[in-house]
């Protein structure tokens, strides 16, 4: 007697649900229903990892936490322009905890789990280095969370694997190097010679080895004169500028950064190895507010995207670099536009993913919405086009530094060329080295 | 040719100026120093400040090269005292490897503290790099700050040399390392020998410090790769010997920058190479002393 009570008591409950449901369906289905989704929080919680301190503090890390900080008040304070134009993310404030990334790669996949565990934020957006990157990416997977890569360089994230949970919002990379040898081509069709100091790990490793297979693939007959890879945070270059102002090749490549690309730059300025040889610094913006008048002539400064001093002349960029300079008093470079790559690509995937469901969405939704946007940045409009639409393409830029400009405090820039994303990145099923090696197959290049 | 040999100068000068501190203070205190880095980083944050007050001032341009050896001094003669009285002093005839961990945690507290006082943003005093003018040697252009270098540890390791074959002071440190006991029992005052030789051996690396900042940006980090390097020459050399710190660095330096000029791919082996070979040969390094064995 009492079983039967129980079935029927289970029956009528699974009976009333499925009228309920059916309910739902009937109601909602022309435009879905705002009590079918996750109910809407009172803050976005963002984990944002970046380096605080150590060397990589200064030219990345800083830079990238600044843009943060000015782009979040902003978003929040409704003041952004449109797109963006919308308080918070969708109307729900932003709340941000700053992680330092310094430390490596264990302690920062201890730190995400922490950040998604006990912090429970809704996402995380980080990591310069790719040991980090490469690290935290299966971590992420694990743990169902959203990461937000916004900085890291190497292509093996998603040319090696797949993934569900991870996005990249700016272009890794291949870029630079492919970008640096079209641009040397371009304004130097006859060059005969080139060389490269880059630093010896894998940043340094995999930066030539793109330029030095890139120049060969365009202009077979070039030589190469020298491969100098002195360890990281050396210092000291005198042996290897005596070495490239003793072979003399046309061009001299370089992927240094921060503080050794500032050393090498002082130390070669009185043997004045670039008047003998033309320099390309594919990480070059970062110095130029800082180095100011030190910096030289005619050397070819990028900024691994069309950022900083190469960014478009565009509303999005005029408003960026007027909020930043006027807080930070200094004007924003790379890292701080991939940082506003991440936190607009985020803003808009979730606000795309609201406007799809008509309510709060859920991680699931915001990630399939997420994937193959197109958005607006400082940088002009960023496509996810790589990685199963995980993964940015964007354009990258080169020019030469000409004259200094008193006003700016830095060396104008002259000869810029753009060369678009589908001109510098290899397209989807690809991977880096394939694509050069096989003279750049389906590359768009004007 | 010539500029293998130069090259290899210069880099030899800038590695016995970090590591021949680091050889003399080992030699009395029997302390291995990992905070050598971070004296040396002081060094070169204290320097380029001096440079760039002064040369705001817009004052007599070469006034630069006298600041940066007072850098030094003053680094010296601050943290020499403190370090030495206030910590190291509880560690003599400890356990080696409690000795290290407490140089350490030093070499943990002073990079902080740089960063405390100085922050994270680089800074540039390059002003006395490019004011000795430059110098031809076969098709190369050297700037002069180049050779000051090597004059400045030339004059290092001379002055060293006076000072303990020549000097009362200098007399009764070798007296020490030698035999701290018997030095004691002579009438030796072993914590005036011990703090004076750790101040001197903090201005040592201050000094290279100071006379690296010119040419580089001075950013938080510049200890680590010192400290490695430093190891090297004197483990080379013997620990504890100044004669072996000069041969260490000139044969770390002439074969670093042969690789550099003929095998760039073989530059960051080169230094563990030679390294290598030495103690396959010697053990203790080139010029360590004989142990007396005690009875």
């Amino acid at each position: 007697m009492r079983q039967r009570n129980v079935h029927t008591s289970v029956a009528r409950r699974v009976a009333g649900i499925a009228a309920a449901a059916a309910l739902a369906v009937a109601v909602g289905a022309p435009g879905g229903t705002a009590g079918a989704g996750p109910a809407r929080p009172a803050e976005v919680k963002i984990g944002i990892v970046t380096f605080l301190s150590g060397p990589a503090a200064a030219p990345f890390g800083i830079p990238a936490r600044n843009a943060a900080e000015v782009l979040i008040d902003e978003i929040n304070a409704g003041r952004a322009p449109a797109p963006y134009n919308q308080r918070g993310i969708a109307g729900v404030p932003i709340r941000v905890v700053y992680v330092d990334e310094a430390g490596g790669a264990d302690r920062q996949v201890a730190e995400f789990r922490r950040l998604v565990l006990d912090e429970r934020v809704d996402l995380v957006i980080g990591y310069i280095s790719s040991a980090d990157c490469l690290a935290v990416a299966p971590v992420a997977e694990e743990l169902r969370a959203l990461l937000v890569m916004f900085d890291c360089g190497t292509n093996q994230i998603f040319e090696e694997r797949s993934y569900r949970y991870v996005f990249r919002t700016h272009g890794h990379q291949i870029l630079d190097n492919v970008g640096a040898a079209r641009y040397i081509l371009r304004i130097k069709p006859e060059i005969a010679s080139i060389a490269g100091i880059n630093q010896n790990y894998a940043w340094g490793q995999d930066s030539w080895r793109d330029f030095r297979d890139s120049v060969r693939r365009l202009k077979p007959d070039v030589r190469v004169m020298g491969e100098h890879f002195p360890p990281l945070f050396g210092g000291e270059y005198s042996a290897q500028i005596s070495a490239l102002l003793g072979a003399r090749p046309e061009v001299v490549h370089t992927s240094f950064w921060g503080g050794d690309l500032e050393s090498f730059l002082i130390q070669q300025l009185p043997r004045r190895l670039y008047e003998r040889s033309t320099l390309v610094l594919t990480t070059g913006d970062t110095v130029l507010p800082r180095l100011g008048r030190n910096m030289i002539p005619g050397v070819v400064v990028g900024a691994r995207g069309p950022h900083g001093a190469l960014a478009p002349n565009v509303p999005l960029n005029r408003w960026f670099r007027e909020v930043y300079a006027r807080r930070f008093n200094v004007r924003p470079v790379y890292p701080s536009y991939h940082m506003s790559q991440a936190i607009f690509g985020v803003k808009t995937a979730y606000e795309r993913a609201q406007r799809q469901v008509g309510g709060w969405p859920t991680r699931e939704q915001v990630i399939d919405a997420f994937r193959g946007i197109t958005f607006d940045t400082p940088s002009g409009p960023i496509r996810m086009a790589l990685g199963r639409g995980h993964q940015a393409i964007e354009p990258v830029a080169y020019g030469i530094t000409s004259r200094f400009n008193t006003a700016t405090g830095e060396y104008d820039l002259t000869r810029v060329v753009v060369f678009p994303a589908e001109c510098v990145n290899p397209p989807e099923g690809m991977t880096s080295a394939d694509w050069i090696a096989q003279g750049f197959p389906g590359a768009r290049c004007p | 040719m010539t500029t293998i040999v130069a090259d290899g100068l210069v880099f030899a000068s800038w590695l016995f100026l970090v590591s021949a501190g680091l050889t003399l203070i080992y030699g009395v205190l029997r302390i291995l120093n990992i905070a050598h880095g971070s004296l040396y980083a002081l060094g070169a944050y204290a320097g380029a400040s001096l440079v760039i007050v002064y040369s705001q001032r817009e004052a007599w341009p070469y006034g630069t090269f006298f600041l940066l050896p007072l850098a030094a001094v003053v680094v010296g003669a601050v943290t020499g005292p403190v370090m030495e009285r206030g910590v190291l002093r509880w560690m003599y005839g400890r356990d080696q490897v409690l000795q290290l961990l407490v140089t350490f945690a030093l070499f943990l507290i002073l990079e902080d503290a740089v960063k405390l006082i100085w922050g994270v943003s680089p800074y540039y005093a390059f002003q006395p790099y490019t004011l000795l003018g430059e110098i031809h040697l076969a098709d190369v252009v050297y700037p002069g700050y180049s050779m000051l270098l090597v004059g400045v540890a030339a004059c290092a390791a001379v002055g060293l040399w006076l000072f303990t074959s020549r000097s009362r002071l200098g007399r009764l440190v070798v007296a020490v390392i030698h035999d701290p006991e018997m030095s004691t029992a002579m009438g030796v005052n072993l914590p005036r020998v011990y703090v004076l030789t750790f101040s001197l051996g903090a201005s040592l690396a201050a000094l290279g410090g100071a006379f690296t900042a010119p040419m580089i940006s001075v950013v938080p980090g510049i200890a680590v790769e010192v400290i490695v390097v430093a190891f090297a020459v004197v483990v080379i050399g013997g620990l504890g010997s100044l004669e072996g710190a000069v041969a260490g660095a000139l044969l770390i330096g002439l074969v670093r920058s042969a690789a550099v000029h003929l095998f760039p791919a073989l530059e960051l082996f080169a230094i563990y190479l030679v390294m290598a070979a030495v103690l396959l040969v010697r053990p203790h390094g080139l010029f360590a002393r004989p142990e007396a064995r005690r009875i």
